[in-house]
């Protein structure tokens, strides 16, 4: 199960081949959801169920699929699954599913989940299926949390809702930044990322 | 059969959404209960917030009991109407009635200090979607002595400030009448209010939750309004 291909599998999208800095996907939700750390992590860990177990169903019936009607099927599956973790964000966790809101139905429009099953799924078999979609998944939460991370700090002075900047510093005349909150800022972070990422592994600079 | 047929895919398709329709009315329904129970506490801690009282999250539905000793629906002249549960009145509906046809809820909480306290419902438009709260007056039916306030879907750190506690608490001690006992409501505004004591301020990159936020407090206190001033004093 673990073999090294495997864990290449959940390992890749981590750093090489992360969906939000190298394939540049998913950079709408990016922005959207890390105003703060907390729905962050509930929407990270949200996008590594919907798309591992999408990628398993998809990859369960991939000799089965039409395909002329192949994306609409994937669509019905990632819908599926996602209005199944609303509800039961709103039976099991009530207080976070109304933190996220409308971003935990917007997972249906995250090209990840939808990348991931026309790369991957339709041509794999669905255990290693599902591990891509757990590394995938998980590459894309990393990124959220690092950015709201710096978000929610500087924004708002915060780290998981508890102050960690001291009253002191606020008297001596620093404020929090409110350029920070707006969704900008994640763009600009996720370019920080992006360049630091590209300075340590150098492969991933483009040769032209 | 032929993969690419259009028999195939018809088959497919229907059977695909009807396997999918089951699974998901399955799983709504053997959910509903727990949502509509998290839907009524949520309610209950919502009031019990208004008025400042510390719950235990696992017993909500004693603290209530404990405190609201008295609730009941009123129409807009101020009268009260029997036989409704008001923890059942969605206000959605009542703000799309005519005003003679809408039903409000009202809250009284007697607190520790023995001090009776009035909790009125609101409900309105954010940026996103909807915005609702409960609001408390002292027994002079002019002084905050407390506010809630949530919303559906407003921008996080922006407009979702509104639920915030530190947003919150600049509502106590407001008066929603003037020195001349006119009705000026609480107004939600931009730059500063220093000692207005009919105003709040607004939340920054949160103009329009805090439009919203203004309209929805007026709305709302002018239906309550000929039941306030018949029990002011």
């Amino acid at each position: 199960m673990l073999s090294k291909k495997n864990i290449k599998l959940l390992v890749d999208p981590i750093n090489k081949n992360n969906p939000i800095t190298v394939q540049v996907l998913g950079i709408c939700s990016a922005l959207a959801v890390t105003v703060k750390m907390k729905p962050a992590f509930v929407m990270a860990l949200s996008v590594i169920f919907v798309v591992a177990v999408s990628n398993f169903i998809i990859s369960l019936l991939r000799n089965g699929i039409p395909k002329r009607i192949r994306i609409i099927v994937q669509l019905v599956v990632i819908a599926s699954l996602v209005i199944i973790v609303d509800q039961f964000l709103k039976a099991y966790v009530f207080d976070v599913s109304k933190q996220l809101s409308v971003f935990v139905g917007l997972i249906i429009t995250n090209c990840i989940v939808m990348g991931r099953l026309e790369a991957f799924a339709m041509s794999n078999s669905p255990g290693r299926s599902f591990l891509d979609g757990i590394g995938n998944g998980a590459g894309y939460g990393a990124i959220l949390i690092i950015v709201s991370f710096f978000r929610e700090l500087f924004g708002s002075g915060t780290i998981w809702n508890y102050h960690v900047i001291p009253q002191s510093w606020y008297q001596a005349g620093y404020s929090n930044n409110g350029l920070m909150i707006l969704p900008p800022m994640a763009l600009i972070i996720v370019g920080i990322i992006i360049w630091v990422q590209r300075g340590k592994n150098r492969d991933l600079i483009e040769k032209n | 059969m032929d993969k690419n047929s259009n028999k195939y895919i018809f088959i497919y398709s229907v059977a695909m959404v009807v396997i999918v329709a089951l699974v998901l009315t399955s799983i709504s329904v053997f959910l509903q209960p727990k949502q509509k129970r998290n839907i009524d506490l949520e309610k209950k801690r919502n009031i019990l917030s208004a008025i400042k009282i510390d719950y235990d999250k696992n017993d909500v539905e004693k603290v209530f009991d404990q405190y609201i000793k008295e609730m009941f629906v009123i129409n807009t002249e101020g009268e009260k109407i029997e036989g409704i549960n008001p923890l059942e009145i969605n206000l959605k509906d009542q703000l799309r009635a005519t005003p003679e046809n809408q039903k409000w809820p009202v809250y009284i909480a007697t607190m520790p200090n023995g001090e009776k306290s009035y909790i009125f419902s609101f409900y309105g438009t954010g940026l996103w979607g909807p915005i609702w709260g409960y609001v408390a007056l002292k027994e002079d039916l002019n002084t905050i002595t407390g506010a809630y306030f949530d919303h559906k879907s407003e921008t996080p750190g922006l407009g979702a400030e509104i639920s915030t506690e530190n947003f919150q608490m600049n509502f106590t001690g407001k008066t929603i009448f003037n020195e001349n006992g006119e009705f000026v409501s609480i107004d939600v505004r931009k730059g500063g209010v220093g000692n207005d004591i009919h105003a709040v301020d607004a939340i920054s990159g949160g103009t329009i939750t805090s439009t919203g936020l203004k309209n929805m407090l007026h709305t709302c206190f002018s239906a309550y309004l000929k039941f306030i001033e018949k029990n002011k004093n």
